[in-house]
């Protein structure tokens, strides 16, 4: 038991644990409640679920189906399974699926959830196969690269209701021609973007990569192992964003902002995502 | 306003706010996070009504576009406030408790109809009446505002003919509905807050107020001078008189932010020296006798900064500052040692345990309850202290916790000084774009897809000067003339034109803009210069992407 009880807590029963979270809190929370940990991939904290990717599913006693515990409200008495075959059967299967059509040579998380579950997507499409597609390199401050894409719809909220109200990108196309595009795939100079940088944030595959970034890893010099992250105020204007700044050999080589501030929720705009080179 | 300078409102309350008046702020551009709060405000159903003579990108979020003729935010406070009198909205048992002078408001915008300010502002008399009522009905209301406010000769009276409307309708003082000023810079509330005004110790206290006076001098252990300081308008004017021979500039750039530029130039010039301590090699440090390079505050050295809901945050150093650049601390307190004295600690976190000493509205905000994630938002006045959400609760006390009922203002409508003529029959505005800084020194270092640097006009005014989407135009006024590239678009109403001042060294805007400054704040009118535009040669491409 790890949450605290309130009066309008519901209580439901995670593997072996009885919590408590509040009404209107998810099987997520409740999960993370209980310590248990979920993989997720289009969830995010500060984004509305869009349950697409289907690798947090649990199973719940009296559900025929296994349910998305990012999207699934908490119900008084559930009884929910995170561990179960059928549940580590499903992810592995959800993790093997999208690294058969997808790069996520660079999706940290990702990864470590396919290890974690046995994942083998060469049983079905030995080597993978993507869309092959080259990166898009269209301005200096972000790079788009989507054989690395995994259709999340992360980067849409993000630019869309969400956070930016935007509305530069959205999903074109079906089937393996599904990608992320702009209105009528213009180039992003040219399209609705204000280079907020709220997509690259949000993206868990690498797909939306800093330039800096980006760059650093073509000469084979970007070494995360090696930066630093120092929290301090962005410069630009009085709002109050705070930045994390990521350096590595006293140079800045990216910029976020934690989910949790709440004058940010993550988000920042194009000066303090990416005005910072001047220090 | 009502004794402290600082918005009323958190951010998280113009989530939950009823009514939304946006008046003279592009928040869109210019504070874009804090515009995430309006859109959850909208997406949670508050109605906005956004005044500005440009259909800003904020506009485009709001309900109701007020687009009035630039200057003219008295006439329609003043209409508003005459329209929630009439229709017998005002909030009677407020004005009773909490406010003073309300007759004489009362009678000085009586001449203020629907008609007459529809006539002055140039907007359908009927969103007059439409704003008053919807402001005066709402549960909560916010008036945010920023420059298009502040940057003309009258902005203090334009800031207090909103504070009228809020104490009209009991708006302020409670839970989402408040004033809010949107500050420009990471710091500037801090360092009116921190003392950094010619007026005021920290914590607005009054220089020329003997108790607050003794209170500082036991502290530093020295007098302290009882005359108030000049702020950098008075400067300029004394070194025209001679009165000023030397100026000690830190992290500002007025060689290229002064309105009438040439002239401020040409006062720097006079100086008989002029030291400049800034991060980069600004206009204003090239013309310098001594720069003493310094680090970057809020990436290269410990402190904090203030925001705009008051809320202290710590920056740190995430890289360590090139060559001979050395942190602002150091550098003022050798310049001390160097004249003999000592200005008190070095440590950033000694020198904060000072000011909390000092200013009793910082007195809780202790170094480690400042290192915990979010910050603290004054007033907190003890460690237990949790910091506060929205200002002047005490107008709603019973007792009014024993202050005086905040006063009405009556306010006359002037509009701009420049009035438009046949030699310069444009008005022209000046403002920011989301991408660049003011003056451009830091913003301009990065690669930004979204940069422009030029004149934007209304489609129907570059017809009639035969100018087309991207040549080349000079536009003068009575001060100087500038070359720029032009950009016809569809934001600006007839007779506006449009211009940011982010990048002085292809565009020197500041050329043009009116100097006529607002004795209250010393501010100039950057928002209402009368100008002539007039093609200079055959078109190039379109818009002027900067590198």
């Amino acid at each position: 038991m790890s949450s605290v009880i309130t009066e309008t807590a519901v209580t439901i029963r995670v593997d072996d644990q009885e919590v408590a979270v509040p009404d209107g809190a998810t099987i997520l929370d409740a999960c993370d409640a209980a310590g248990v940990e979920t993989p997720t991939i289009c969830y995010g904290p500060t984004l509305t679920p869009v349950n697409v990717c289907r690798v947090c599913v649990v199973e719940l006693d009296g559900s025929r189906a296994l349910v998305p515990s990012c999207s699934r409200p908490a119900e008084e008495g559930m009884v929910v399974h995170t561990d179960s075959e059928r549940v580590r059967h499903s992810r592995k299967m959800v993790l093997e699926f999208l690294a058969t059509g997808v790069d996520v040579s660079q999706a940290v998380e990702l990864s470590q959830w396919a290890e974690h579950y046995g994942a083998d997507p060469d049983r079905y499409v030995p080597g993978g196969q993507t869309m092959d597609e080259p990166v898009r390199v269209q301005d200096n401050l972000y790079i788009r690269d989507y054989d690395k894409c995994v259709l999340c719809y992360r980067c849409v909220e993000a630019c869309g209701d969400d956070a930016q109200h935007t509305y530069a990108i959205s999903v074109a196309g079906r089937g393996f021609g599904a990608r992320i595009s702009t209105e009528f795939d213009v180039t992003l100079p040219d399209s609705a973007c204000v280079y907020c940088g709220n997509c690259v944030a949000v993206c868990p595959t690498n797909a939306l990569q800093f330039k800096t970034e980006f760059d650093l890893r073509q000469t084979d010099d970007w070494r995360p192992e090696d930066q630093t992250v120092t929290q301090t105020v962005c410069s630009y204007c009085g709002v109050g964003c705070n930045l994390e700044l990521h350096v590595q050999d006293n140079q800045i080589v990216k910029c976020t902002s934690p989910d949790d501030h709440d004058v940010t929720s993550g988000n920042l705009c194009i000066k303090g995502r990416f005005g910072w080179n001047y220090v | 306003m009502f004794g402290a300078g600082g918005g009323t409102c958190s951010y998280q309350e113009v989530e939950e706010t009823d009514v939304i008046l946006l008046w003279g702020s592009n928040a869109r551009e210019a504070h874009p996070i804090f515009f995430h709060h309006v859109l959850k405000g909208i997406d949670n159903g508050a109605r906005m009504y956004c005044v500005d003579p440009r259909y800003t990108s904020s506009a485009q979020f709001s309900d109701v576009w007020v687009g009035i003729d630039v200057g003219t935010d008295i006439a329609l406070a003043n209409g508003i406030g005459r329209e929630i009198i009439h229709a017998g909205l005002a909030n009677q048992d407020f004005i009773t408790h909490s406010t003073q002078g309300f007759e004489a408001y009362a009678a000085s915008v009586e001449p203020f109809t629907p008609d007459a300010v529809a006539a002055i502002c140039g907007i359908p008399a009927e969103v007059v009446v439409e704003m008053a009522h919807a402001y005066a009905t709402a549960d909560t209301a916010q008036i945010l505002w920023t420059l298009g406010i502040t940057e003309h000769h009258n902005a203090v009276d334009n800031v207090l003919s909103l504070c009228n409307l809020a104490l009209l309708t009991g708006h302020v003082g409670r839970w989402g509905s408040g004033l809010v000023p949107l500050r420009g810079q990471n710091n500037v509330q801090g360092g009116g807050d921190m003392g950094a005004i010619p007026n005021k110790f920290p914590g607005f206290a009054g220089v020329d107020d003997p108790d607050h006076r003794a209170r500082f001098e036991a502290a530093y252990g020295r007098e302290l001078n009882p005359v108030p300081g000049w702020h950098l308008t008075l400067m300029f004017e004394a070194m025209e008189r001679g009165d000023l021979r030397a100026l000690y500039v830190i992290g500002e750039n007025p060689a290229d932010s002064e309105a009438d530029v040439l002239h401020a130039r040409a006062q720097l010039k006079s100086l008989d020296i002029l030291v400049v301590q800034d991060i980069l090699m600004t206009r204003t440090a090239e013309m310098a006798d001594v720069v003493l390079p310094a680090s970057v505050a809020w990436a290269e050295s410990d402190g904090t900064v203030t925001s705009s809901e008051r809320r202290v945050q710590r920056v740190r150093p995430a890289v360590s500052p090139p060559g001979q650049a050395r942190h602002d601390i150091d550098i003022l307190c050798d310049m001390a040692e160097a004249m003999g004295d000592e200005l008190g600690p070095r440590d950033p976190e000694a020198a904060w345990d000072e000011l909390r000493s000092l200013s009793a509205m910082h007195g809780g905000m202790a170094w480690e309850r400042l290192e915990a994630a979010g910050g603290l938002q004054w007033p907190c006045p003890d460690e237990d202290h949790p910091g506060s959400t929205f200002l002047h609760g005490w107008l709603w006390a019973d007792d009014l916790e024993g202050r005086e009922p905040a006063p009405f203002s009556v306010l006359e409508h002037e509009g701009p000084t420049e009035e438009l003529s046949e030699e310069f029959p444009l008005r022209l505005t000046t403002g920011r774009a989301l991408d660049s800084y003011n003056t451009g020194v830091q913003s301009g270092q990065y690669d930004s897809p979204l940069r422009f640097a030029g004149l934007d006009l209304n489609s129907q005014d570059a017809a009639g000067l035969g100018i087309a989407d991207g040549d080349r135009v000079r536009v003068c006024s009575p001060r100087g003339s500038v070359e720029m590239n032009a950009r016809v678009v569809s934001s600006l109403p007839r007779g506006l034109a449009f211009t940011t001042l982010h990048h002085p060294e292809l565009i020197d805007v500041n050329v043009l803009t009116n100097p006529d400054w607002d004795p209250k704040s010393g501010t100039a009118e950057f928002k209402a210069a009368a100008v002539r535009v007039e093609l200079v040669d055959a078109p190039e491409t379109a818009g002027a992407p900067v590198g």
